[in-house]
Formats: structure tokens, C-alpha cells, sequence
């Protein structure tokens, strides 16, 4: 599979600040990637960049294979964490004037609006002014702009802030959706179990630095420890725990059994299949729970910081 | 290209769609035009309101037609009743006030003698008006005492007037260059008025898109620097738009009172004026000087002068409004705009000044020539320096000057702006603004 964006060795300061530091990354093409880090990281440096609002100070951005220019913008869409729109014009004129700006022409513009508001249900709000709607329904006037021109790359930052569970909803259907129609969506977010489930590929910023990268379940895979949260129906849950201790790594868990017995989170040696684990407790008692823990974006994000650092 | 005229468009309508601006557009010449009639009323009804002075003249030296009644002061002779009587009698009575004439022994002696007594404080020109009166009498008096004779006085008056050519044959004279001052001040003013409403128009619509945060939107499909010029265009447009319909209103107001309520606009203008300039005027008009006047105004290089104004006027405006676009852009809400709103405001009303204190004296004095090179006040001191002839050089440095400086404002300006636009928080300080302009990209 080929990239759609690559960003070669991107270095960018402001003064002294160091705000990206010669992070290379490649974004599959047709992929949803999730650029994750803590608030700070440079994220937003990154996208800025990728948008040409700021040029960086060294290192190359190629989209489709050619390095990035102006004429580009047409074919990116960029919904920023930071969202507005003016408030005193009407939300039909606005939409069509930030979609001229997109290159789209009136006409192209308008058929397209009257799709999207028909398939939000807004098509009664094109004459109301911004400031009549409230925050959640500007959202939706937003995101129809930011998808009105049909980019090929689409960078949503924070995208589920502000919107209500319902709404937030829809919105991941549609972009999930406009993958499946080609696009590349770029997702970026400090709230990493936010997106976790929705991205195929990630990378990991912090503090100005990308520490991880690459295919979600390759990274799950490379982070795993396996280790089993279990649950054992049993009373002899102290013999049990001798047992387990005299082969595996044995902590406490969180998880909390319904009936009385033993829990708890076992590692078992590399290469080793679960089981021999799953054969031995079944002697012992009902077996009721047995899940492997796989490392969340989070706990990644903070074995890979530890691992730098 | 297309999306600059995208954005000028937009700017230009949101402004005009504007309820303040359609209010401002429509009700301001109104309400100038209001104000004009109502001082002109009430300055005739206030001169409508008769003043009854009467007079005690112990020594005789004045009769009645000395002191002539006016249509809005009466003089009685009240001397044989004697001061002190007619003090009380004007105190008691509707009388506005006593003019005391005492005996004395010379006419030097009486003339600081004088007296007056009001019950309020007399108005200075009702006062002005006695002292001339007194004076000339007294004057009058004291020739006949020295023997001179008043018609020879008068006969030996002799009124100059200089006639004044330069060296390419064209006469000029006091009323020419009166034209002339008139055409540059109400140019060079008109341009301050013009950056002060429309500069801080521009300031405002950067401001609002910042808070608004759709800034980041619009950067993320044209560049900046774009954004910049299309707002001070569209402004602008909006701008010369409503000056022109002020144009228009108050044309068709002069117009439509002078035939059908038969009000000369010359009049109410006049209101404001004293009573010399008004005879002055009249003299002026009298003697067929207001066609004159029209004659010399077309024979003004009108051509060079307009494209003069023009250019002086979009440069200035340009100049100031790229930094107004760049204050809008370094700040969060206009409230935090005072501390870099002075060093813009300043080199403008510096403009201003220097052209009325020194343009009007000597249009080509050392002063006025140094600020009209001046990028910065140039656009004002020139445009008012320009109906009286000014060297090509000097208009070619002057240009030369202004076009580079507003090159590089404007750049400098736009990186301001660029990195402005998308911070928030924090209220920058000038070596912020300084570290700003140095970022690459």
C-alpha cells in the first residue's frame, strides 16, 4: 500500500521552542491514523505544517508523491480543535463562501451543501445566522465544511470534542465512511482511548519527538506482555495462588468476579501458548474468566516514554 | 486571484450588510445636516432676543446716532436721570445693562473710564460692539481737537494688494492660494478621517475572526498574507462607498432645502462664522469672486492633482491599515489594542498638525517639505502641499519613499499577522511582535 503523506525528518522551532523535532512519518493511503500524544507534544505544530499554514524550518512533506504546495490546500480538509465560524453571517452563505475557498465553484458548492443538509436534517437552518444556533449544530455546519470538497486527506483534531454522545455518533459513522470512500483521515487527539478503536495506524508524539509509530495491532503486538486476567470459580483459592506463583509472574487485578474465587493477572513466559495456564487452572476449579490484557494507546504511550527516557 | 476577490467580496458585503453601517451611512449626513439647521436656528432666535442698553453721558459727547439701534440691541439715553437712578431703575427693570460716560477731563483720561454695568456677565461681542463704538467716537473727537481733518484722514487710506505670478506666467493671488489651502487641508483631512474609520474597521475584522476562531479554518485555504489584503480592500471599497453616498445626501439635502425651503446652505455654514468672514464672504461674492473662485479651482492642475490624491490616498490608507491588521492580529479583544494603537495614531495626527501649522504658512518651507518625504505623514502633508505646485523630484522621492515603506510594512505586517492570527492568551508584548516578524514560515 502506498502513502498518501509523507513527512520526512520535519523539524520546526519557534525561538527557542522546539515544537517538532525531525519527526518522520508515513500515512498509508485509505488508512485512518491516529497522531496521539499528551496536550503540548506538537500536534497541532504538525498538522499546521501539513495544512501550510507554517512552513517548517527543515525537512520535506510529500502528499501523493509530490512535495507539498499551495495548490494542495484543495485537497486537504482540516477541522481544528479550535472550531468557530462567523457569527453573523448566515450558516448557507458561509458554508458556500468557505467552499469557494476549498476551489469549488458556486454551483458545485451549492449541490453539495443541499446533499449533506438533507442528510443531517439541517436544510431548515441555511438562512439562520451563526449565532441563532447552538454549539453542537455549528459542529455539524463544521464538519459538512470540512468534508464539502471531498479531500483526499482529512485531519480532524479533536474530533469528538463538543459533540454529544449521539452526534459524536454520527460523525464517526460518516468518517469512517468517507474512509471506505477513499479518503485518508488523519485523527489526532491527547484523549487516545477516544480513537483508539477507529484508527488503523498511530504514531506517538512527545514532547516534540515521535517515540512510536506504525500499524495499531503491530504495536499492540510489540507492547503485549502476555499476561491473563483470569477468574477461577473456586474455594481454595490460597492453594491456587502458591501454585500459579511456583510458574508465572502473579499481581493483583481489578477485576471483580460475580461468584466467590480466586482473580487475578498472570504473566506467562514469552512464547509460551495460554494453554498450558487454561489446563492447569481448569483442575483447580471453573474456569469463568480468561482475557489477555492488551496494552491500550495509553499504557503504550507510557511504556514507550519510560523506555526513551 | 479568485480567492482574493472571494475574500474582498465577503469583506466588503459583511461590512455593508452591516446594521451599524447601514445606520452610520444614512443617518450621519442627517444628523450633520440636523445639527447645522438647528445651530443656524438657534442662533437666530438668539439673536432675535433684544437687548435694551441704555446710557448715562455726563459729558454730552454722544447723541443718538452714535449710538444706532441695531436689530438686536436698543439704546435709550437715560443720562438726564443720572447714574445712580439708572443704575437701579436697570436692575429693577428689563434692561440688559448700563453704559456709565463720567466727566472727565480729557479724552485720554475718559477713555479707561468707561463703565459698564449687567446684572450677568456681558457677552464679549455686545462688549466689542460698545468699544468700537466709543473708540471711534473718541478718535473722531480727538482729531477735531488736533485739527485734522477726518476726510483727508480717510482719503489718505490706501488698500494693497499684491499681485502675485511665478515664473511660468501663472498669476496667483490671496483668494487662489485660499482655494488652494482649502483643497489640501480638506484632502489631507479627509484621509486621516478615512484611516481612523476604515484602518480600525480592518483592526476589527481581524479581531472578530480571532475570536470567532474561524481564523484557523480560512488560513488552512489561502495564504495570510491573502486574508490581509483582501480585508483592507474590502474595507476600503466599503468605505469609499459610504463616503460617496455621504456625498450624494448631502448634496441632494443642499439641494432640496435651497428650492424648496429656500434655505441657502451657504448660510447655515455661515452660522459658524463670524460676522467679518460673512462680510468678507459677501464682499467676495458681491464682486463676482465666487465665479472667480469656480474659475480658479478648474484651472488647478485638476488631472496630476487627482491621480496625486488617489495615490497618496490608497497608499496611506494601505500603510495604516496593514498595521492596524497587524494590531488586530497580535491581540485577543480590542480592549487590549490602546498600547500599540499610539504609535500608529501619532505619526497620523503628527501629519495633520504639521500640515495646518506649517502647509498653510509655506507650502514649501524646510518643515512641510521633510514631513511630506516622510512615508509615514507624507500621504497627509503632501496631499496638502500638492495645489500649490510641487516639484516633480520631490514627488518622485516622496512616492519613491512611500512605495517602499509601504512595501515593506506591509510585509512586515503580514508576518505580524501570520503568526498573530493563531495565538491566543497571552497579550504580546513589542519584542514578541519583534521575535515574530524573525520566524521563518
Amino acid at each position: 500500500m502506498s502513502n498518501l503523506l509523507e513527512i520526512n525528518n520535519v523539524t520546526k522551532k519557534y525561538g527557542e521552542f522546539t515544537a517538532l523535532n525531525n519527526v518522520t512519518l508515513n500515512i498509508p493511503k485509505g488508512s485512518v491514523f491516529g497522531l496521539l500524544g499528551p496536550n503540548g507534544a506538537g500536534k497541532t505544530s504538525l498538522i499546521r505544517i501539513i495544512n501550510q499554514i507554517t512552513l517548517p524550518d527543515s525537512g520535506t512533506i510529500l502528499l501523493d508523491g509530490e512535495p507539498l504546495e499551495q495548490s494542495h490546500i484543495e485537497q486537504i480538509g482540516y477541522l481544528p480543535e479550535e472550531r468557530g465560524l462567523y457569527k453573523s453571517m448566515k450558516v448557507g452563505e458561509q458554508a458556500l463562501y468557505l467552499a469557494q475557498l476549498k476551489g469549488l465553484s458556486k454551483i458545485e458548492a451549492k449541490k453539495r451543501l443541499k446533499y449533506w443538509f438533507d442528510k443531517f436534517e439541517i436544510g431548515a437552518w441555511w438562512d439562520k445566522k451563526i449565532e441563532e444556533l447552538s454549539k453542537g449544530m455549528a459542529q455539524k455546519v463544521q464538519f459538512i465544511v470540512t468534508v464539502l470538497h471531498q479531500p483526499k486527506l482529512l485531519i480532524f483534531d479533536e474530533p469528538f470534542s463538543g459533540f454529544d454522545p449521539i452526534n459524536a455518533q454520527l460523525i464517526a459513522k460518516e468518517i469512517l465512511q468517507l474512509r471506505d470512500e477513499g479518503a485518508t483521515i488523519i485523527f489526532s487527539t491527547h484523549r487516545m482511548e477516544s480513537v483508539e478503536e477507529m484508527c488503523d495506524y498511530i504514531a506517538l508524539i512527545n514532547k516534540s519527538n515521535k517515540i512510536v509509530d506504525g500499524k495499531l495491532d503491530d504495536i499492540k503486538r510489540q507492547y503485549r506482555s502476555n499476561t491473563f486476567q483470569i477468574g477461577l470459580k473456586t474455594s481454595n483459592s490460597k492453594e491456587i495462588e502458591t501454585i500459579l506463583k511456583q510458574q508465572f509472574e502473579v499481581t493483583p487485578t481489578d477485576y471483580r468476579m460475580l461468584n466467590e474465587g480466586f482473580t487475578a493477572n498472570v504473566k506467562i513466559p514469552e512464547n509460551e501458548s495460554p494453554n498450558g495456564l487454561i489446563s492447569l487452572l481448569m483442575k483447580y476449579g471453573e474456569l469463568q474468566h480468561f482475557l489477555e490484557l492488551v496494552p491500550s494507546a495509553n499504557d503504550i504511550f507510557i511504556q514507550a516514554v519510560h523506555k526513551n527516557s | 486571484m479568485k480567492k482574493l476577490k472571494l475574500i474582498i467580496r465577503r469583506e466588503f458585503l459583511a461590512k455593508i450588510k452591516n446594521r451599524s453601517f447601514i445606520m452610520m451611512t444614512f443617518l450621519s449626513p442627517l444628523l450633520m445636516v440636523g445639527i447645522g439647521f438647528l445651530v443656524f436656528f438657534l442662533s437666530k432666535k438668539n439673536d432675535e432676543n433684544v437687548k435694551n442698553i441704555v446710557y448715562v453721558d455726563e459729558y454730552q459727547l454722544f447723541s443718538k446716532d452714535d449710538f444706532e439701534d441695531s436689530k438686536s440691541v436698543h439704546y435709550s439715553d437715560y443720562t438726564v436721570l443720572g447714574i445712580e437712578e439708572t443704575k437701579k431703575k436697570v436692575e429693577a427693570g428689563d434692561y440688559y445693562g448700563v453704559l456709565y460716560i463720567p466727566k472727565k477731563d480729557s479724552l485720554e483720561v475718559l477713555a479707561n473710564s468707561i463703565e459698564f454695568y449687567s446684572k450677568d456677565s456681558p457677552s464679549m461681542s455686545v462688549i466689542g460692539n460698545l468699544e468700537s463704538k466709543v473708540s471711534a467716537k473718541l478718535r473722531h473727537l480727538k482729531l477735531d481737537q488736533l485739527g485734522i481733518d477726518s476726510e483727508k484722514i480717510k482719503a489718505s487710506r490706501i488698500s494693497t494688494g499684491i499681485k502675485m505670478y511665478n515664473f511660468s506666467g501663472e498669476q496667483s493671488s490671496k483668494l487662489i492660494n485660499g482655494l488652494k489651502i482649502g483643497v489640501g487641508v480638506i484632502a489631507g483631512y479627509l484621509l486621516m478621517m478615512f484611516v481612523m474609520i476604515y484602518g480600525t474597521s480592518v483592526m476589527r475584522s481581524v479581531i472578530e475572526e480571532k475570536t470567532s476562531r474561524i481564523i484557523e479554518i480560512i488560513v488552512s485555504s489561502v495564504k495570510p498574507f491573502q486574508l490581509m489584503l483582501g480585508k483592507i480592500i474590502g474595507n476600503a471599497s466599503a468605505g469609499l462607498l459610504q463616503f460617496f453616498i455621504w456625498g450624494i445626501i448631502l448634496l441632494l439635502i443642499s439641494l432640496v432645502s435651497s428650492y424648496v425651503f429656500g434655505i441657502d446652505m451657504t448660510e447655515v455654514q455661515a452660522s459658524k462664522l463670524s460676522p467679518e468672514q460673512i462680510a468678507t464672504m459677501k464682499a467676495a461674492a458681491g464682486n463676482g469672486e465666487m465665479q472667480k473662485v469656480i474659475q480658479e479651482f478648474f484651472r488647478l492642475p485638476l488631472v496630476t492633482n487627482f491621480i496625486l490624491f488617489i495615490f497618496y490616498f490608497l497608499g496611506g490608507f494601505f500603510l495604516y491599515s496593514s498595521l492596524f491588521a497587524a494590531v488586530g492580529a497580535a491581540v485577543d479583544s480590542e480592549t487590549d489594542t490602546q498600547q500599540f494603537m499610539l504609535p500608529i495614531m501619532l505619526p497620523l495626527i503628527l501629519g495633520v498638525y504639521v500640515g495646518f501649522a506649517t502647509v498653510i504658512n509655506d507650502p514649501h518651507g524646510p518643515i512641510s517639505t521633510i514631513f511630506s518625504m516622510i512615508p509615514f505623514t507624507s500621504p497627509i502633508v503632501m496631499l496638502m502641499r500638492v495645489p500649490f505646485g510641487v516639484p516633480w523630484y520631490e514627488i518622485a522621492i516622496s512616492m519613491a519613499l512611500l512605495l517602499f515603506t509601504f512595501v515593506f510594512m506591509v510585509w512586515m505586517a503580514a508576518k505580524i499577522y501570520r503568526v498573530g492570527i493563531l495565538m491566543y492568551g497571552k497579550k504580546p508584548t513589542y519584542k514578541d511582535l519583534y521575535k515574530w516578524i524573525k520566524y521563518k514560515g
